[in-house]
């Protein structure tokens, strides 16, 4: 795909969190369910409805075509303090859940790096979290949802009822209709705290070699240095953690405080800037191995504390890759992926190495699979980055994997329906009237190679 | 049953409700414990609805009047699932009048008296076509002044009779000077700000407070699509103000603050030059 600078408005009215691709479109934001035909009647190009805007490419824009954001329909509508079953409309964000729950001592089932996120876009996304090997996606832990199609109709969609649609809306990318309200199995806690165990590590083996170690605990997550090489090369931290036993106070999180303030510059990341941010990381930690508990928060959404971090990248945006490679090929996948990127010269700092674990997604859609997954942000460098995508995006598929829509702006057509062969059965469930940029983009005629 | 007999029961019921405090003590609220009894007039209003959300987190019973069912039944969920001790509900269009007594007295019988009476029901209206017809002026000066004076009216009484009591107005900014932009919406909010002001001179000494609430510009559905919206209030921060507001001892409150500032340079622009501006 190439860098669509000349379309690029000045101010786009909803952003994807990597800023790239930026359209316009229309808005027309939902406060009520029953709002939603008539939010998307007369849309001449389509409509999506959306939430937060935390996808990084474009499942979440639509390109001159009506976006519905859903934050604004936030309600409770039940919960059950004997279970944990809590009932809410779509457009509440897993933060305002967090808020309600962990008072009460319930936490997510799944949450995933960030809490600013709808209950509806972690469903049309199936997201996952760092206790993916235990848990499963986050769909997993949804036993019923309500899905309105553009015409209104309303479908109640479980396993037992409407299992289709309920698999096609799991992972369907917000295209098969309106979430307007789901439930949601919670899990108890009682601390906040979590405990944490942060491990150095050297190459994939002893990554593998981690993980077997720890499997049975439920939180497990690694942090990869992708520039170093030779005897550095992927030199990481592996981070485990479970939520504490012994009771503590359960208060709510205060808001956070830090807003990054402005647009950085293009050459703030760099090679260099960001060979000492990693050699820092690596070395933050003082001793091999270090034990402590850590509140949830810092644990699960350390990027979260700053608002608007991806200013950080500049007004260009950044670029996101994130891949599943089944186990059979998944060490020398991603062996062979990190030297591509470390010859590439292309900086990132934010390289996380974890495991998918064998409970399968409910989704007909759905991203994860048991084996490797790999994600890492990139700067848009127009004549670097997107060749270097087309060429990991190729690699992925050779070992087998896949890359993941919700945090995709450069799969092809044909990477696409060879990473999803399920796509021609999800379309049946679409609906007519909504579609994305990104479906446009992976489906549309005339790109499929 | 018709509603001219329902009126009539429930004006007959009406001395039978609880008298909490001897007649002639002024007490103060803030330093009485436990849950607020809270009727709340227009509840699917953004604004009513961010500051239902904090009475329930306290526990406070919550009597909630909307005209959608559908809404109001959504947010009375909403209400219970955060913790408040006591919801109920009707479905009433307020523009009606007529009903105003018989809802009213059902109100305090079901929350078993009356702490704070939240008056949140208004329309922005289409400013253009109020400038072009009458019927559109007329809509907006319906919801936003008339019925809130019938409700006021009864609702006054009521608390003065029991020396008890916060009656919480939501005006607006607007109200303070009318501008081309919306003078329509801005002349109903002047009507129902001076009525508030009246209706606070004649029963603060009767030991009931009355609350002239003036937000300017608050990110709602009814603000939705217009121009620089991003720019204004967050409805969470401007409902934490008013929950504070009503627990004190204030006549008139700006939310945010700034717009008493604001509206205080706005006021004092010189009319040759105010009729000549864009606002």
């Amino acid at each position: 795909m190439p860098f669509e600078q000349q379309t690029t408005p000045i101010k786009p009215p909803f952003e994807s969190w990597g800023r790239y691709p930026a359209y316009d479109a229309t808005l027309k934001p939902l406060h009520w369910q029953g709002d939603f035909p008539a939010a998307i009647a007369g849309a001449i190009s389509g409509a999506l409805p959306v939430g937060m805007g935390r996808s990084y490419g474009d499942v979440c824009l639509l390109k001159e075509g009506t976006l519905v954001p859903t934050i604004g329909m936030n309600r409770l509508l039940d919960f059950n303090a004997e279970t944990g079953l809590l009932t809410a409309e779509a457009g509440i964000t897993l933060a305002q859940i967090l808020d309600f729950a962990v008072p009460r001592g319930y936490f997510l089932p799944v949450t995933p790096g960030t809490k600013y996120v709808t209950l509806g876009g972690a469903i049309a996304n199936d997201v996952h979290g760092k206790n993916h090997d235990v848990t499963g996606s986050f769909g997993n832990h949804v036993p019923c949802f309500e899905l309105m199609r553009s015409d209104g109709t309303r479908m109640l969609c479980s396993q037992r009822e409407n299992p289709d649609w309920f698999a096609a809306t799991i992972g369907g990318m917000g295209l098969t209709g309106l979430i307007t309200w789901a439930q949601l199995r919670l899990q108890p806690i009682v601390s906040r705290m979590i405990d944490y165990q942060g491990i150095q590590f050297h190459g994939i083996d002893e990554f593998l070699d981690l993980k077997k170690q720890y499997e049975n605990v439920a939180y497990t997550v690694s942090w990869v240095d992708c520039v170093s090489t030779g005897k550095n090369f992927a030199r990481g931290i592996f981070m485990l953690g479970d939520h504490s036993k012994v009771p503590s106070e359960l208060k709510t999180t205060p808001k956070p405080k830090l807003v990054f303030p402005f647009n950085a510059p293009g050459f703030a990341l760099n090679r260099a800037s960001v060979s000492l941010f990693n050699t820092l990381f690596f070395h933050k930690q003082m001793k091999s191995h270090v034990k402590m508990l850590q509140d949830y928060e810092p644990f699960f959404y350390p990027l979260d504390k700053v608002l608007h971090w991806n200013r950080m990248y500049g007004k260009r945006g950044l670029l996101q890759f994130q891949y599943a490679i089944p186990w059979e090929h998944a060490k020398e996948g991603t062996e062979a992926i990190l030297k591509e990127i470390a010859k590439s010269g292309l900086a990132s700092f934010l390289a996380v190495l974890k495991t998918f674990g064998d409970i399968p997604s409910l989704g007909m859609m759905s991203f994860p699979q048991a084996g490797i997954m790999f994600a890492l942000d990139f700067p848009i460098k127009p004549n670097v980055s997107f060749p270097l995508m087309q060429r990991l995006g190729d690699m992925t598929l050779e070992f087998g994997g896949r890359l993941y829509p919700a945090k995709d702006a450069c799969m092809t057509a044909s990477q696409f329906q060879a990473f999803y062969p399920k796509w021609q059965q999800f379309s049946k469930y679409k609906d007519p009237a909504l579609t994305s940029s990104f479906w446009e983009r992976v489906t549309g005629e005339g790109t499929a190679q | 049953m018709n509603s001219a007999q329902r009126t009539q029961t429930a004006t007959t019921a009406e001395p039978q409700l609880p008298l909490r405090y001897a007649p002639t003590i002024a007490v103060d609220d803030a330093a009485e414990a436990g849950p607020q009894r809270i009727l709340v007039l227009g509840a699917t209003s953004g604004i009513a609805e961010a500051t239902c959300r904090l009475w329930a987190e306290r526990g406070d019973h919550l009597f909630l009047v909307a005209r959608n069912a559908d809404k109001l039944n959504v947010v009375a969920a909403d209400m219970r699932v955060r913790g408040a001790g006591y919801v109920d509900t009707a479905v009433v269009d307020l523009d009606d009048t007529t009903k105003h007594a018989e809802l009213l007295a059902h109100a305090v019988n079901s929350l078993a008296g009356l702490d704070v009476a939240f008056v949140a029901l208004g329309v922005l209206g289409d400013a253009r076509e109020s400038e072009l017809n009458f019927a559109e002026a007329n809509r907006i000066l319906q919801t936003n002044f008339v019925s809130a004076v019938s409700l006021l009216t009864w609702l006054g009484n009521f608390c003065a009779q029991r020396h008890h009591g916060t009656l919480a107005v939501l005006s607006s900014v607007a109200g303070d000077r009318g501008r081309k932009s919306n003078y329509v919406y801005g002349s109903s909010k002047a009507g129902l700000s001076t009525f508030v002001d009246g209706l606070r001179n004649r029963i603060d000494r009767e030991g009931v407070r009355v609350l002239t609430i003036k937000p300017g510009p608050v990110k709602t559905a009814m603000t939705e699509g217009m121009r620089s919206s991003d720019k204004f209030a967050d409805v969470e921060t401007v409902a934490t103000s008013l929950v504070k507001a009503i627990g004190k001892r204030a006549g008139v409150v700006y939310v945010p603050g700034k717009w008493w500032i604001i509206m205080r340079v706005v006021t004092l622009i010189p009319e040759f030059i105010f009729k000549k501006l864009d606002l």
